[in-house]
């Protein structure tokens, strides 16, 4: 349980593990993509840097099954995701829209791409430059969570802000 | 008795049909109703075809597989045999075969012709009529012998069905291999049977959704190669792949139209909904067939082109629309519990096959084109893709199990009885059954 004492610094963890919680199966649900998962913890992210963004903001949010409406633990990560880019203007952005696996294929690849473009128009929203947001669906075929149960699925339902150039 | 000959590809030349002289009775001809709730499977005899080696053997247990796992037929144990065929030419010991309740008989001979291609003839007897059914020859490369196996399984099966056969088909699917979180997929091609699988793809871009041409060898499919996922067309015989077009956005769910023609997709809009449109392939122009804010994709197309099928969450989860092929009408025609997707357009025209979700369960099942006699074939932890057979009887789809693994490929007949594993060398999704080969 070593992981969790890294990964409690990132907020949407926080509310992952919360809603886990609530769901009365929090225990043994790994976090993949995690700051953990990549051997960092928040104190030695260099400030500006991908890393400080996945480990210190919150690189994705989850969405209800069926939905891309963005729910209030995800405004949180968004508006924390807003200021941070807004800081380190360099970085282009893709926002990945994603679907569990209990869904059919092509309908989960327009599922994911509603995710992807209510992810960035709320980023939009919030001062990003639209300029600089693309989007992309993978449907359900990047899961990051392989399980058989709701909890875990509910990690797979997700939007992703993923950075590429240079930060600074 | 009058017998058509199918059309024949160049590398299968040359069928003639073989007459056996003799004078029999009129009487009843076996047969079997496909339409009958529940079908007892067709007791029947394939012996060993004659030849020097072993491919005679070889083709008369392709044939067998392929009867025995339509479901209509039941080949008899060749140690029940008590006639040992020796010469296809003079008409069997009726009794030998009756006594077994044989009650169709095919026997067949495989020889090799001066230019070194295979010949193979066979004949079909209704061993209780004591009449020959169907006698045929074919004559191919050897390379080709299942293919010869395939036609010959199709001309018994269509005898006695009076249904057009499917074996002499090939499925193109997505071949899955590596850990469900980074899964690498190929784009692969096979005998309806599994066999003679080869891979089109080399696994470098996800690729997804292969569909086959009704009208040449070829495959449309989408593929994230662009780094965008938008919808390729595949030659399967050069391997030659090009991008359908430039769209200023994401496209996918690609399907022929019945003509070959046009290809029917999705296009996902920048507001992060997606329309149907339709491509033609010669002037690459595109003509919208839907505008609604919602989802609207996996379309399809009824075999007289004069409709589509499509899924849509206008209504506020995903079910099963039906419209004209120029997106007039729009109608809702899946009104179960639970959400419908993936509709395909029976090649007969008379039902639509989907994917239904209700109860955390996914089934694949049928309806009418008017949505009335919904069926569930099978049900599970996931079913999905349904594809059918050209002949309108079975449908193949994928299943997966819940957990790390991955999917597999089985086909289903429309009593929903007859369920098979289609063997595959990997995980395998995405299948889409070919034409009828000519």
């Amino acid at each position: 349980m070593i992981r969790f004492e890294g990964l409690a610094r990132n907020p949407a963890v926080i509310a992952l593990v919360a809603g886990l919680a609530l769901a009365g199966c929090a225990s043994k649900k790994t976090i993949p993509n995690s700051a953990a998962d990549i051997g960092l913890s928040a104190n030695n992210a260099v400030p500006g840097s991908s890393q400080d963004f996945t480990v210190n903001v919150g690189d994705r949010i989850f969405f209800d099954t069926d939905s891309s409406v963005i729910r209030a633990d995800a405004q949180q990560t968004l508006a924390r995701q807003a200021q941070w880019l807004g800081q380190y203007p360099n970085y282009a952005i893709t926002i990945e829209g994603h679907a569990d696996e209990r869904g059919t294929r092509e309908y989960n690849i327009a599922l994911g791409a509603r995710r992807a473009a209510a992810t960035r128009d709320y980023l939009a929203s919030l001062g990003v430059n639209a300029g600089r947001l693309r989007t992309i669906s993978y449907g359900k075929e990047r899961p990051v969570a392989v399980c058989d149960d709701i909890s875990c699925w509910s990690q797979n339902r997700r939007a992703v802000t993923v950075l590429s150039g240079a930060g600074s | 008795m009058p017998h058509f000959l199918k059309p024949l590809v160049a590398m299968i030349a040359g069928a003639a049909a073989l007459a056996v002289a003799m004078v029999v009775p009129a009487q009843a001809l076996v047969e079997i109703d496909v339409n009958k709730g529940v079908i007892e499977p067709l007791p029947i005899a394939i012996t060993d075809f004659i030849s020097g080696n072993g491919i005679g053997t070889q083709i008369s247990d392709v044939v067998a597989a392929d009867l025995a796992r339509s479901g209509l037929f039941k080949p008899i144990e060749k140690g029940a045999f008590v006639e040992k065929i020796s010469n296809p030419d003079v008409a069997p010991r009726f009794a030998d075969w009756k006594v077994i309740n044989a009650q169709a008989l095919v026997i067949g001979r495989v020889s090799r012709e001066a230019d070194g291609r295979l010949r193979a003839e066979f004949r079909l007897w209704d061993t209780f009529a004591e009449q020959q059914l169907v006698g045929e020859q074919y004559f191919a490369n050897e390379n080709n012998w299942r293919r010869i196996a395939h036609i010959i399984a199709d001309a018994i099966y269509e005898r006695l069905t009076g249904e057009k056969g499917y074996f002499d088909t090939r499925v193109v699917f997505v071949d899955e291999s590596g850990p469900k979180d980074k899964r690498i997929k190929r784009l692969a091609i096979m005998d309806q049977d599994g066999a003679n699988v080869r891979y089109l793809t080399r696994g470098d871009d996800l690729v997804l959704t292969p569909r086959f041409s009704p009208t040449r060898q070829e495959v449309t499919y989408m593929s994230y190669a662009s780094g965008k996922p938008s919808i390729y067309l595949l030659q399967i015989e050069t391997g030659q792949r090009e991008p359908i077009g430039e769209f200023p956005g994401m496209t996918f769910a690609p399907r022929f139209s019945p003509d070959g023609q046009r290809v029917v997709l999705s296009f996902g809009r920048n507001d992060g909904n997606s329309n149907i449109y339709a491509m033609d392939l010669r002037s690459r122009n595109t003509q919208r067939l839907t505008e609604s804010n919602a989802i609207d994709t996996s379309p399809s197309y009824s075999p007289d082109g004069t409709q589509i099928t499509f899924t849509s969450d206008r209504a506020g989860r995903a079910q099963i629309y039906v419209m004209g092929a120029d997106g007039s009408n729009a109608k809702r025609i899946s009104f179960g519990e639970g959400t419908y997707s993936t509709p395909v357009w029976s090649p007969r025209g008379d039902l639509i096959a989907f994917t239904k979700q209700s109860g955390g369960e996914f089934s694949i099942g049928v309806m009418r084109p008017d949505g009335s006699g919904e069926r569930i074939l099978t049900t599970g932890f996931l079913n999905e893709g349904p594809t059918w057979a050209p002949n309108g009887r079975v449908i193949m789809f994928f299943r997966e199990q819940a957990g790390a693994a991955g999917p597999k490929l089985y086909s289903i007949d429309l009593t929903g009885r007859n369920e098979q594993h289609i063997p595959t060398p990997s995980f395998a999704s995405d299948p889409a059954w070919s034409p009828l080969l000519d």
